[in-house]
């Protein structure tokens, strides 16, 4: 129900958003790979290094993405018993934090717990235990992905076991069926199902994790592509040797990204918001503790190392610490690149969404537009390609001969940060839009209603939320991502998390722990916003 | 079922009570052996919650639910002496037709020759011979919920208790459905308890008619 000029507008828009984004990915890569050769003759393109790199970021890759599903299986299942425990909905939205917090802050969180001077480690000590857990190294690392794993794979799982139609449980019980054979009839096929995707999943973020290795790894006996590509950039002045790498870690994401789309995909909506079926099972006292040791130990695990966050913030001077300058000018860099990120996100994503619209308006799409279709909507795998690191490599190629890169660096942040926040500006965008179109389209277009009229009275009021929100989620994403600024971070570049992480480095954890809570604290109010309609919404 | 069981009631309520947020029921009735009961009722009367105090999927406040003369307070729904259709999701849509039935004779799958036997002679009886490997999913509305009385079939209890189970399908069907479930009736003289808003079903199929409102029996 578009007119032509409406049509021909969308499909301007979302020609202009796929070139947009192409050129950012694609000139960088190009640049990469134009450099390659190059290095590659200098000798040892794939040396013992490089291969020693390759193997431990698939080893703390695997071993992460295990013990994740591994131990999120027990919660997941303990969760979906107990439809009734106490606090039960707060505890599945505990889950969802660690997605919304910066990984730096989640770092220093464990730091507090599962450092040398931690609660954990001096348990142990009083329990007798002579050798303490490390918090860096492999050990360190596992835990760290654990901690941002677990929750999201138990969220995915759980939300497979309570997809199950409450006639299942009735049934079970009815049949006599025990706990031993509702788990092998019931629970572990539904577990199969969401476990593949999931593990994809956690590998993809674990192999391409960045902050936790460049924080808790130590050395070269525990780095990984992305953050090798980082230190040869940052450290060892030595572009081949990060070019190298860089293909190294395209073509490790390609393959993993080439595996997670044949497997079935894992969906997260509505977890825990009450449509969990009453059980029959579990009802023994044994169970019932059993369950609830589980779950109080989960929450634990995530709660402990967001208090030692608060707990530690809060020893610090906030007042001291919000009125010093350099606090101030990251703050501004921070917002100020943050709201680019964000608005940009949006303007492409309308592009895309006006596009789609477009093509999909027309009864016979002709097979350019069909294909152009598919461009559009497979956007989002290409952005997860290649991992902001190595974008901001291929930049900083390009732009080094002629330019200042430090000049260009808050442009070139902004626009990484626009291509992570995009996939999930779109996941918020694009249901509202296609529903919005679908409930007024034919009324507004009968009623002949378009331009600024339409959009006052029509779409902006029921847009505007999806909208906000879209932009905070964005926002919380940007204002709490150390990968893009790590790279082009200077004296004169600072943000919140690149503050946070040189105070750290130069032992003033004090400030970097108060500095920690504030950041903390203002992504977490983002993505609550972020998300709090979408909830509403499912 | 052995004779000295009929000397009891299939059901009995005896005075009991439950409160589920605000809804407050009262039951108190006796339900005889061999019977095809029609439970009638506007939604929301409690028609289900009546079978759901049989079956042990709710626990009364007060009062005594028993089966066959006996009491089932605190008796697991897994050890009461019957069999459910609902009216969707019967089958679990993961397993084949084999292992969905076989369940009904052993909650773990520990099966005989023998209980392999019953379970395809059941199929048979039930119009799906041959159906062992198929999924549910393969399967049309009616074939499934025929395939959860071949489970009922096998299972061998006294008392039945079918909660809607032709809502979802078409006029034609349910007529042909009624039929098998009168078949099945005759041959296993069970007990049925059948939750239904269909008029003609209920002059089909009940010997007499239990009718539910606001939370009681209606005389």
């Amino acid at each position: 129900m578009l007119t032509g000029a409406q049509r021909r507008q969308g499909l301007a828009a979302g020609a202009a958003s796929l070139t947009a984004i192409a050129l950012f990915v694609v000139l960088p890569v190009t640049a990469l790979l134009s450099t390659a050769p190059a290095s590659s003759s200098q000798g040892g393109f794939f040396d013992g290094y490089t291969a020693s790199l390759l193997r431990f970021t698939l080893l703390q890759a695997g071993l992460s993405t295990f013990l994740s599903i591994l131990l999120a299986v027990p919660v997941a299942l303990a969760l979906a018993r107990r439809p009734a425990f106490p606090l039960r909905i707060w505890i599945v939205r505990l889950m969802a934090v660690p997605m919304g917090l910066p990984v730096l802050i989640g770092a220093l969180g464990l730091i507090g717990i599962f450092g040398r001077q931690g609660l954990f480690n001096r348990l142990l000590a009083f329990a007798g235990v002579e050798q303490p857990v490390s918090i860096y190294g492999l050990s360190g690392i596992l835990i760290a992905h654990v901690f941002f794993n677990l929750p999201l794979a138990c969220r995915l799982m759980l939300s497979g076991l309570e997809r199950l139609p409450g006639e299942y449980w009735r049934l079970s019980a009815s049949l006599g069926m025990r706990p031993l054979a509702i788990f092998r009839f019931i629970e572990g096929p539904a577990l199969a199902r969401v476990i593949p995707g999931a593990a994809g999943l956690v590998f993809m973020l674990c192999a391409t994790s960045f902050t936790l290795v460049l924080v808790l790894g130590g050395g070269p006996a525990a780095t990984t592509l992305e953050v090798a590509i980082y230190q040869s950039l940052r450290f060892d002045f030595n572009p081949a040797r990060a070019v190298a790498l860089a293909l190294l870690q395209i073509g490790l994401t390609a393959v993993v990204l080439f595996i997670i789309s044949r497997l079935p995909p894992a969906d997260i909506a509505g977890v825990g918001e009450g449509r969990a079926s009453r059980r029959f099972d579990g009802r023994s006292l044994l169970a019932r503790f059993y369950d609830a040791g589980i779950i109080a130990a989960a929450t634990l695990f995530l709660v402990l190392p967001l208090g030692a966050v608060v707990v530690a913030g809060l020893k610090a001077d906030l007042l001291k610490l919000i009125t010093m300058p350099a606090f101030r000018q990251a703050a501004f860099t921070s917002l100020a690149i943050a709201i680019s990120a964000g608005l940009l996100a949006i303007l492409v994503s309308l592009g895309i969404i006006a596009a789609r619209a477009a093509i999909a308006d027309m009864r016979h799409p002709p097979r350019p537009l069909k294909a152009f279709s598919a461009a559009l909507s497979g956007m989002s795998s290409l952005v997860l390609l290649v991992p902001p690191v190595v974008l901001g490599t291929g930049w900083f190629l390009l732009i080094r001969p002629h330019a200042d890169v430090t000049r260009a660096a808050p442009l070139l942040i902004a626009a990484i940060n626009m291509l992570m926040a995009l996939p999930f500006v779109m996941r918020v965008l694009a249901p509202a839009f296609e529903t919005h179109a679908a409930r007024t389209g034919r009324l507004g277009a009968s009623l002949g209603l378009s331009g600024f009229s339409r959009f006052r009275l029509i779409d902006w009021p029921v847009l505007a939320r999806p909208l906000m929100m879209a932009l905070s989620f964005a926002m919380a994403l940007s204002l709490g991502d150390l990968g893009a600024v790590a790279l082009f971070g200077s004296q004169e570049l600072t943000t919140l998390p690149y503050l946070v992480y040189s105070r750290l480095g130069s032992y003033r954890t004090n400030d970097a722990d108060g500095l920690a809570l504030i950041l903390g604290v203002i992504c977490l109010a983002l993505t609550a916003l972020g998300t709090a309609g979408h909830r509403r919404q499912t | 079922m052995t004779p000295s069981d009929t000397s009891y009631a299939a059901v009995e309520f005896h005075d009991v009570r439950l409160s589920l947020g605000t809804a407050r029921f009262h039951f108190d009735c006796r339900i005889e052996t061999g019977h095809i009961i029609a439970v009638t009722g506007p939604s929301g009367a409690g028609k289900s919650t009546l079978l759901n105090l049989v079956a042990g999927f709710e626990t009364p406040d007060s009062g005594r639910v028993l089966l066959s003369g006996k009491d089932m307070s605190g008796v697991h729904p897994g050890q009461r002496p019957l069999s459910l259709v609902f009216q969707d999701n019967n089958l679990f849509a993961h397993l084949d037709l084999f292992t969905n039935i076989g369940l009904g004779i052993h909650p773990a799958l520990k099966l005989s020759p023998g209980d392999r036997r019953a379970v395809s002679d059941a199929l048979q009886r039930v119009g799906l011979a041959g159906y062992e490997t198929r999924k549910p999913g393969t399967l049309s509305g009616g074939e499934r919920q025929r395939a959860a009385f071949a489970r009922a079939l096998v299972r061998k209890r006294p008392l039945l208790l079918l909660d809607e189970p032709f809502a979802a399908l078409d006029p034609a069907l349910r007529l042909s459905m009624a039929d098998l479930l009168l078949d099945l009736h005759r041959e296993s003289r069970n007990t049925i308890l059948i939750v239904t808003h269909d008029r003609d079903e209920v002059a089909r199929l009940a010997d007499c008619v239990l009718s539910v409102e606001n939370g009681t029996i209606h005389p």
